[in-house]
């Protein structure tokens, strides 16, 4: 630890020894002791709500339980329901449509977005915080306008399509295009947040290297390439395991547009989640879907950890 | 600054204007949700529920505003949701606070493996504690009661991990002079991290205040009647009781999202901040 001497000099004795240096401390000793004192508040709440609530997931997975009659002991049963489920397969696969289409473009929107406001212009602010707005309303609130502008026939989607003379789709009622209607609005509501992360990234590439690469002679799209991508790929990694992440969990949006509907068509994994737990009420069949929900986002996120290695440039 | 970056068009001036009038498309685009929200919350019934909808209303009617209020309790609502965001945001603000302090300054055993298991619920996403949560809140008899909503949401680890990571960077020097100066650890605490950490304590609580404005699935389990009945939650049964008319659902959508974009405007340097910060700092 560096004293700086931005303050008065401070003597010697007071410079605290960095905490692994320091000799094993007692139980008892006056820190340790304050410690726990300034720790208690949030250490029990957290023991109780967050990470108790996760050990007793693993265990409610393994019983029979609908909550009014006592739970009874199902072993890996709930696991193996899981199989022939058509809903849970139909959940997952909409849950994978929904991430891998959804993602990509929330990135791609981003990225051009912020590449856009990075062009040097005097209200950059203004801009930012209005293409922002989208991520600072209520889901719920903003998708009762959605479905408002998916109305068939006339509604504002289809109403400027037919201005190109498109024949707009019934969106939301319509099988095919009820989904790409939920990713086009997830889309509008996140990509502000990408937008941010980006724009503070290509704010702090320096203005050298792009000095450096047009001095030879490269092309805009090389200096792109060369430049920009590797010094933007830490923030493009957080922003793709974060937005990867979010998708998974998708539910407010699907729950009020299309209530998982038609069919089953946009159903999501944690909306059927939903209706196991509280409108079948089978408490341990929930569980056991929630924790295939964490396993795959652990495989997804570890994936590209692994991938991170060859792909993403840091500067240290 | 990085115009070189794309010269897209040659000529500077032309390329300049392109940019903006770009800017001001997108923005426009962006926008509109927003704005068709609050234009059709004006318009009279039978325009909003017309076969052909319109776009700007024929005739104003702000009365829909207190229609709105009228046809549900909204204005509960907008309370409840008020003590939801706000409990929960002061209690894990004021909660992480402290436990980042001694997990970022004091020596205590034991440290490295408690701050891991603070670490591991990260990943966690927060359906895997949906129903053990709910099952422990049954059982306590705690549904539809504030400390029902409120606490399972309160103690997450990602304020106790934000606050710490912030903690670290404070100089230790400013608190060893006040330690000099006779302060204990409380008093070094309230007086000397606490006003250094006002942008990150700020971020947090913005954060979490507008990501419990916006909670929809746990106020959909715990809270069954007007007593802490949240508006996401009341903007469904709007929904439901009111079938499509769209003047009244979309005021009240916009009745509850309002609130937040204005906090949204108040707070946005803190709000970019926080962004930023969990983007690049998170690396």
């Amino acid at each position: 630890m560096a004293l700086t001497t931005t303050t008065e000099p401070v003597p010697a004795t007071a410079v605290s020894p960095s905490p692994t240096s320091k000799p094993t401390p007692r139980w008892r000793n006056r820190e340790s002791l304050t410690a726990w004192l300034f720790l208690l508040p949030s250490l029990i709440g957290f023991l109780i709500f967050t990470a108790g609530p996760v050990v007793a997931a693993g265990v409610i997975s393994l019983l029979d339980w609908n909550l009014f009659s006592p739970p009874t002991w199902a072993g890996l049963r709930n696991f193996a329901r899981l199989g022939p489920d058509p809903t849970f397969w139909s959940a997952l696969g909409n849950t994978a449509y929904f991430t891998f289409v959804s993602v990509p473009l929330t990135i791609l929107v981003s990225l051009a977005l912020a590449l856009l406001l990075n062009q040097g212009l005097r209200r950059i602010a203004v801009f930012r915080s209005l293409l922002l707005l989208p991520y600072a309303t209520i889901t719920v609130a903003v998708a009762f306008v959605w479905i408002w502008l998916y109305i068939p026939h006339d509604g504002l989607v289809n109403a400027v399509l037919g201005l190109f003379g498109i024949h707009g789709p019934a969106w939301l009622i319509s099988d095919n295009w009820a989904m790409p209607a939920l990713i086009l609005m997830s889309v509008w509501k996140s990509f502000g947040f990408g937008m941010v992360v980006f724009l503070a990234g290509l704010q702090a590439i320096p203005q050298q290297l792009y000095e450096a690469a047009r001095v030879d002679g490269t092309s805009p799209w090389q200096s792109f390439r060369n430049v920009t991508l590797p010094m933007l790929s830490p923030a493009l990694f957080f922003v793709i395991v974060t937005s990867i992440i979010g998708s998974f969990q998708v539910f407010d949006q699907a729950l009020i547009m299309t209530n998982g509907g038609p069919g089953t068509r946009t159903t999501t994994l944690v909306m059927y989640i939903y209706r196991t737990g509280f409108e079948n009420y089978d408490q341990g069949y929930a569980a056991a879907q929630s924790l295939v929900l964490f396993a795959f986002i652990v495989l997804i996120t570890a994936t590209q950890f692994f991938f991170q290695k060859r792909l993403v440039h840091y500067d240290n | 600054m990085t115009t070189e970056a794309l010269p897209l068009v040659s000529n500077k001036v032309v390329q300049r204007k392109l940019i903006v009038f770009a800017c001001f498309l997108v923005t426009a685009l962006t926008l509109i949700p927003v704005v068709m929200m609050v234009l059709v919350a004006f318009q009279s019934d039978a325009e909003s529920m017309a076969a052909k909808p319109s776009f700007w209303p024929s005739s104003w009617h702000p009365e829909n505003l207190t229609r709105a209020f009228e046809l549900v309790p909204l204005g509960k609502y907008l309370l409840n949701t008020v003590y939801f965001a706000g409990g929960t945001t002061l209690l894990e603000t004021v909660t992480a606070a402290l436990a980042a302090y001694a997990f970022a300054r004091l020596n205590f055993p034991g440290r490295g493996w408690l701050f891991g298991i603070y670490l591991a619920t990260l990943m966690i996403p927060s359906q895997v504690t949906l129903i053990p949560q709910f099952v422990l809140v049954a059982k306590l008899h705690g549904i539809d009661t504030w400390p029902g909503m409120i606490l399972p949401h309160a103690f997450t680890a990602i304020g106790v991990f934000l606050l710490r990571q912030f903690f670290l960077g404070i100089p230790r020097d400013y608190e060893e002079a006040a330690r000099l100066d006779g302060a204990n650890r409380w008093q070094a605490f309230i007086r000397v991290i606490v006003p250094l950490a006002v942008p990150a304590i700020a971020t947090l609580a913005v954060f979490k205040f507008i990501g419990q404005w916006n909670n929809l699935l746990w106020p959909l389990v715990i809270s069954n009647s007007d007593a802490t009945r949240t508006a996401s939650v009341g903007l469904q049964v709007f929904q439901d009781t009111n079938g499509t008319q769209w003047n009244l659902l979309l005021m009240a959508a916009t009745v509850t999202t309002v609130p937040l974009i204005i906090l949204f405007f108040l707070t946005q340097r803190w709000f970019v901040r926080g962004i930023t910060m969990s983007g690049l700092g998170g690396r």
